[in-house]
């Protein structure tokens, strides 16, 4: 049974995670030693926490602990040369007196070496979420609806690869430094928007990947406070976060922006993000996060659909369209233009083959011409979308959506 | 570390292939003189193949030479040579290889090979 007090423990356990490996990584140099010797510490912080308390600097406290577990490892099993220095090492950091102040560097080494580009992209994924995050392989596993046999072997197989090919985890230099950074991003991003908008089956009992991509976006931006695409990205993640409530009825229907009760929508997520994306926009070096974060906080900042400020945000999908040149964006630039100039206009950019072809198999487009059809008074039409889009869709709350919008057309 | 790179492209292609005799191969063997001279006594070892026509494959079965005229499978990209560089990690040689002249017309394979010693 978990109590309070076991509950407060696992946060502080999981709040230190990210610096207890990336400086268990550093002492140790092996990504597998050193996310043993931190699950046994925090096992161990887990049990002795609940007699003794919470020590006043938890973080130094499991750190010296695993450090000591990975000590007494190393004696017991490795040989050679290898056994040698890495024990030297450590029991010279042992010996100094002072406790290790754990470095900024380590925790971003460890971001750059999860989400290194010859990874897969699921790999990366799952890297991040196990060593930055701390998540066991189980809980990884539900998250992306795979069986842990798969998610275990995705791991280890990462881990092999990054091993035998030496993929290095360190901080990369000059030029190389924001287009790596644009990996990580991107890697936080789908984590999150598998949590966000889970593509598959029930949600129930499902791991919640989008406030782990939270947490680790607020890990990095702690960590790289003057970079604007981080800390517009944790905005953008904040903004779709306050609307969780919303999206959804009471029934599990999903409810589109337009129509959603907007009281609900949780204030201080939003001040948080507009905080954050003022923060990114004032250090004056642009790009797509900020412009994605930008267009959220003009829906954020408008009391319902009709008077938001859909001017704006159809220019805001323009000049993100110039970075991201992707059929999604254009798609979601018409449907801002058929907010702003009316759904025929919309209709007419969705029938741009631009759009239509590369998107004929995105449930989206679909159900986006429905509505536009169906504000036209076009019924036909519209139910020819609507079915169309529940061929495609996966996701059970969304084929109730459709269902119940086809059902209003008849 | 040692890292193979495996040279891939098209070798039916005259802008990436192009006979000796024409003058786009001239700029390709410079590209390739002056990725000599920068990877230096990084290359530890390193050489082109003939193309896939001279290949012949060679397979033991129940004790019998089985020879097979052409390569060992039929892809759109073929081997068309290799080096082995000496790198500290897979991002120098990720680097190195993305400097062979190939890499911009075909595509390099980096296999890490592994140390017994």
């Amino acid at each position: 049974m978990t109590t309070p007090v076991d509950q407060t423990i696992a946060r502080v356990v999981r709040d230190e995670w990210p610096q207890l490996m990336a400086t268990l990584y550093r002492d140790l140099g092996d990504l597998d030693a050193a996310q043993d010797a931190a699950q046994e510490a925090a096992e161990i912080a887990l049990t002795r926490w609940l007699d003794d308390g919470i020590p006043d600097r938890p973080g130094a406290w499991i750190t010296t602990v695993a450090r000591r577990r990975a000590l007494d490892k190393i004696r017991r099993e490795r040989v050679g040369r290898q056994k040698s220095e890495l024990l030297a090492r450590l029991e010279r950091i042992e010996d100094e007196k002072q406790p290790r102040i754990p470095h900024v560097d380590d925790q971003l080494q460890l971001f750059f070496g999860c989400c290194h580009p010859a990874l897969s992209v699921e790999a990366q994924m799952a890297l991040t979420l196990r060593s930055v995050g701390g998540l066991t392989t189980t809980e990884i596993a539900r998250g992306f609806l795979v069986t842990e046999a798969t998610m275990a072997q995705r791991l280890v197989r990462a881990k092999r690869k990054i091993a035998n090919a030496t993929i290095p985890f360190r901080i990369p230099d000059g030029g190389e430094l924001l287009d790596r950074l644009t990996v990580v991003h991107h890697v936080l991003y789908l984590v999150f928007n598998e949590g966000a908008y889970a593509s598959t089956g029930d949600d129930l009992l499902r791991l919640d990947l989008s406030a782990e991509a939270i947490r680790l976006t607020r890990v990095l931006a702690s960590v790289m406070p003057d970079d604007p695409e981080t800390l517009a990205l944790l905005a953008l993640f904040l903004f779709i976060e306050s609307r969780r409530e919303a999206r959804v009825d009471d029934s599990g229907a999903v409810v589109l922006m337009a129509q959603q009760d907007r009281s609900q929508w949780r204030r201080p997520l939003i001040d948080e993000a507009t905080e954050l994306i003022d923060r990114a926009v004032r250090l004056d070096r642009p790009g797509p996060y900020q412009i994605e974060a930008a267009i959220n906080s003009l829906h954020a900042e408008a009391p319902n659909a009709d008077a938001t400020d859909w001017a704006q945000i159809v220019l805001l999908y323009e000049s993100l369209a110039v970075h991201r040149p992707t059929p999604v964006v254009a798609l979601n630039h018409a449907v801002a233009v058929a907010m702003h100039r009316g759904p025929r206009a919309g209709l007419d950019l969705m029938d741009n083959p631009s759009i239509a072809e590369p998107l004929d198999l995105y449930h989206y487009l679909h159900s986006a011409r429905g509505e536009l059809s169906r504000q036209l008074g076009d019924h036909r039409a519209a139910a020819e979308s609507y079915d169309r889009a529940l061929e495609l869709v996966n996701n059970d709350t969304e084929r109730r959506f459709l269902r119940e919008r086809l059902r209003q057309l008849v | 570390m040692k890292y193979a790179c495996l040279i891939y492209s098209n070798e039916k292609d005259p802008v990436s292939n192009p006979d000796p005799s024409t003058p786009e191969f001239g700029p390709i063997m410079e590209g390739y003189m002056r990725f000599g001279q920068e990877a230096g006594d990084k290359i530890l070892a390193g050489e082109p193949l003939q193309d896939t026509s001279t290949a012949t494959s060679v397979q033991v079965r129940d004790g019998e030479i089985i020879t097979t005229d052409g390569p060992f499978a039929e892809t759109k990209e073929q081997l068309g040579g290799f080096y082995i560089l000496e790198c500290d990690t897979l991002d120098d040689a990720i680097q190195l290889a993305a400097k062979i002249p190939h890499a911009s017309m075909g595509t390099v394979e980096v296999r890490p090979v592994p140390d017994f010693g």
